[in-house]
């Protein structure tokens, strides 16, 4: 496969829970498609979906959660229709791997951390005795761990957090996936420490060649690895484009609103914009824009109907009424302006 | 912002704070910690997880002790033995704000115990109507609603129940806030809203900050004056725009570097430098605090600050 096709492609994926008796309908129809050897990233706030829809790419929903239709192709299968455990083991961990935020919760504090990576050396590749040894320290060695032959003899306590992140990292990488999912890699790390692990995924997935998706709600950390970004808000892609288009010429007021928001943005002394109001509650039925509500410019038919994905350029789509040729022409929030004048003449869009 | 009429709200001389460790050692969290708050500014302090940082802010505080040196609140020593009348004054006048909004408000008390459970401290004798009546100000002061009050905090949003805790510090009318990464645990969208909300209050009362927090970007748009503190020790302080303009001590200059900017094309360009301690030659003279120029403080030995000074003057603002 060259770089570039799709790897992985989501389709209408509408994904719900039972709690206690009532639906709740997390993901309300999110179609993504991931290329091969890309970073996309997958931005929102605590309870769009980011994390559930990737969750739903490698069978890790929670029990009372399901995907209810929509289909997720990954290498000729709907991973959607994927029932069977079984099934899920040849995929999880082995295709599609991921790093959870908190490396403090993620590694077993009885189990030194060699032993942690062997397992997975021992599970999908069947190596052991010395051959699996060798492979963990050359794991290690790889994730930027000195001593590799000592340490894996250690305990997760004994690492510090940016180094148990690394354990984690190469546990997840070790069956050298074809996709790698980091959810929040870097929120629980100082920023030092942070650009470091950032760096080495971006180094490993040079020497591996694999996909990798990030979920973070950190525009900092997105502008730094991805090549595309998609704006999720309440179980739907509202935004997807190029690093640079959805940065510099974003289009949906939800993408306006979170980034207008960050004080990078600010200017010192002002009012920081701020977006009013929460995010609407996934119980109830969700008509028109998700976002209208909280939007102080949304306009009559946002209330009303859905808007569609309308396409900016081959690689920038927005759901947004905005973008209809029959809405008025509405000027962005000034920080965006400012955004969209530091790229000046620059180019947008197209592959890197 | 100019020194001599400005009025000093919070020093610190020297301070230092220990912690008894395993095995009877003693590991020092802060050490000779030196600077001045005044009246009206937003001080920030910034360094990584481990820098002593918070260490500080519950030592002014006084929920941590001060194993050295001096901490004073308008000119009077606040820390170890003070007089009772003191000791109720600085509860009320130095009040803090928490990181952590889900963990810091009792689950069990209503809102209207939460918000006056200060007042209820500090003894001084109200009816139950001037109670709620000051409970319903403080509500309404961060953007909540008086009928709040008879609610628990489980019913409300990260962003609501910091308000809480905001609105929990405000009831006693302080006149300096010890604000501990006081948005780091909420969501991105909420974060302008606390932000919006302390800068308003600060304005409208007049308050002093002491803001501590590990994010430079959120310090740099809030902060008159920033501290960096690694491992304890201030290495820098100067005022915000000076100290990303021309920050000299290299640690200031890995952490500004390492900040994620949401510019893509600037972050792909971008190169982190990273710090090494053993950058410093302070085998013949160690390092000292020193102004190297208008209020722009740096940890350094003699022949670092001259070379500081250079890069000052070859820096002109």
């Amino acid at each position: 496969m060259a770089k570039g096709d799709a790897i992985l492609e989501a389709k209408d994926v509408v994904i719900k829970f039972n709690l206690r008796g009532r639906t709740l309908t997390a993901i309300r129809g999110a179609s993504l498609e991931l290329n091969e050897g890309e970073t996309l990233a997958i931005v929102g706030e605590s309870g769009s979906g980011k994390s559930v829809l990737t969750k739903s790419f490698i069978g890790m929903l929670d029990q009372n959660g399901w995907v209810d239709s929509g289909s997720v192709m990954f290498e000729g299968r709907n991973l959607a229709a994927l029932r069977d455990e079984k099934e899920w083991l040849a995929i999880r961990g082995k295709k599609i791997a991921m790093v959870f935020q908190d490396p403090m919760t993620a590694l077993n504090p009885l189990l030194s951390v060699g032993a942690q990576i062997r397992e997975v050396f021992e599970l999908h590749h069947g190596l052991s005795g010395k051959a699996a040894d060798h492979a963990v320290i050359d794991m290690l060695e790889r994730v930027g761990i000195d001593a590799p032959e000592s340490r894996r003899k250690q305990y997760p306590h004994e690492f510090s957090g940016g180094m148990r992140q690394r354990v984690v990292i190469a546990i997840a990488v070790a069956c050298k996936p074809r996709i790698l999912i980091c959810d929040e890699p870097t929120t629980a790390l100082d920023v030092t420490i942070q650009a470091q692990i950032l760096d080495l995924i971006k180094a490993l997935q040079r020497d591996l060649a694999f996909t990798t998706v990030y979920i973070t709600h950190d525009l900092g950390v997105v502008a730094n690895v991805a090549d595309r970004v998609a704006v999720m808000y309440s179980g739907q892609i509202v935004e997807t484009g190029m690093a640079e288009e959805v940065f510099y010429d974003s289009r949906h007021p939800y993408t306006w609103a979170l980034l207008s928001s960050l004080p990078q943005l600010g200017v010192k002394g002002q009012p920081l914009y701020s977006i009013s109001g929460t995010p609407p509650n996934l119980f109830n039925r969700i008509s028109g824009d998700a976002f209208a509500p909280r939007n102080p410019k949304a306009l009559k038919v946002d209330f009303v109907a859905q808007p569609p994905m309308f396409q900016i350029s081959p690689t920038h789509r927005a759901a947004t009424w905005l973008l209809d040729p029959r809405a008025p022409a509405m000027d962005p929030p000034p920080a965006i302006l400012a955004m969209r004048a530091k790229l000046g003449g620059a180019k947008i869009g197209g592959a890197r | 912002m100019n020194g001599g009429e400005r009025e000093a709200v919070l020093e610190l001389k020297d301070l230092e704070v220990s912690f008894k460790v395993k095995g009877g050692d003693v590991f020092k969290a802060v050490k000779g910690v030196n600077f001045t708050i005044y009246k009206g500014e937003t001080f920030g302090l910034v360094g990584e997880s481990g820098s002593g940082k918070t260490s500080i802010g519950r030592a002014v505080v006084r929920i941590n002790d001060a194993s050295a040196g001096s901490i004073l609140y308008k000119g009077r020593k606040i820390n170890g033995k003070i007089s009772r009348e003191l000791d109720l004054e600085v509860v009320r006048k130095i009040q803090m704000i928490f990181q952590d909004p889900m963990a810091s408000l009792n689950e069990r008390a209503k809102v209207d115990y939460i918000i006056s459970e200060g007042l209820y401290n500090i003894g001084v004798k109200r009816t139950e109507a001037e109670r709620k009546d000051l409970v319903s100000k403080a509500l309404l002061e961060v953007g909540l609603l008086p009928e709040f009050a008879s609610r628990f905090p489980h019913e409300f949003s990260g962003g609501q129940r910091q308000r809480i805790g905001i609105a929990r510090a405000l009831i006693m009318e302080p006149e300096l806030i010890v604000a501990d990464e006081p948005i780091s645990a909420l969501d991105v969208s909420i974060r302008a809203q606390v932000l919006n909300l302390l800068s308003a209050i600060q304005k409208a009362k007049g308050l002093t900050y002491l803001f501590i927090a590990h994010d430079l970007s959120v310090v740099r748009f809030i902060t008159d004056r920033i501290a960096v503190i690694n491992k304890g020790e201030i290495v820098e302080l100067a005022e915000t725009e000076e100290l990303f303009r021309r920050p000299l001590h290299p640690y200031t200059r890995a952490l500004i570097s390492a900040i994620p900017q949401p510019d893509p094309i600037a972050e792909r360009g971008k190169v982190v430098t990273v710090y090494d301690p053993r950058c410093h030659d302070y085998s013949t003279q160690g390092p000292s605090w020193v102004d190297v120029g208008g209020g722009h403080f740096v940890l350094a030995n003699a022949k670092e600050v001259e070379a500081y000074r250079a890069e000052m003057a070859a820096a002109q603002p």
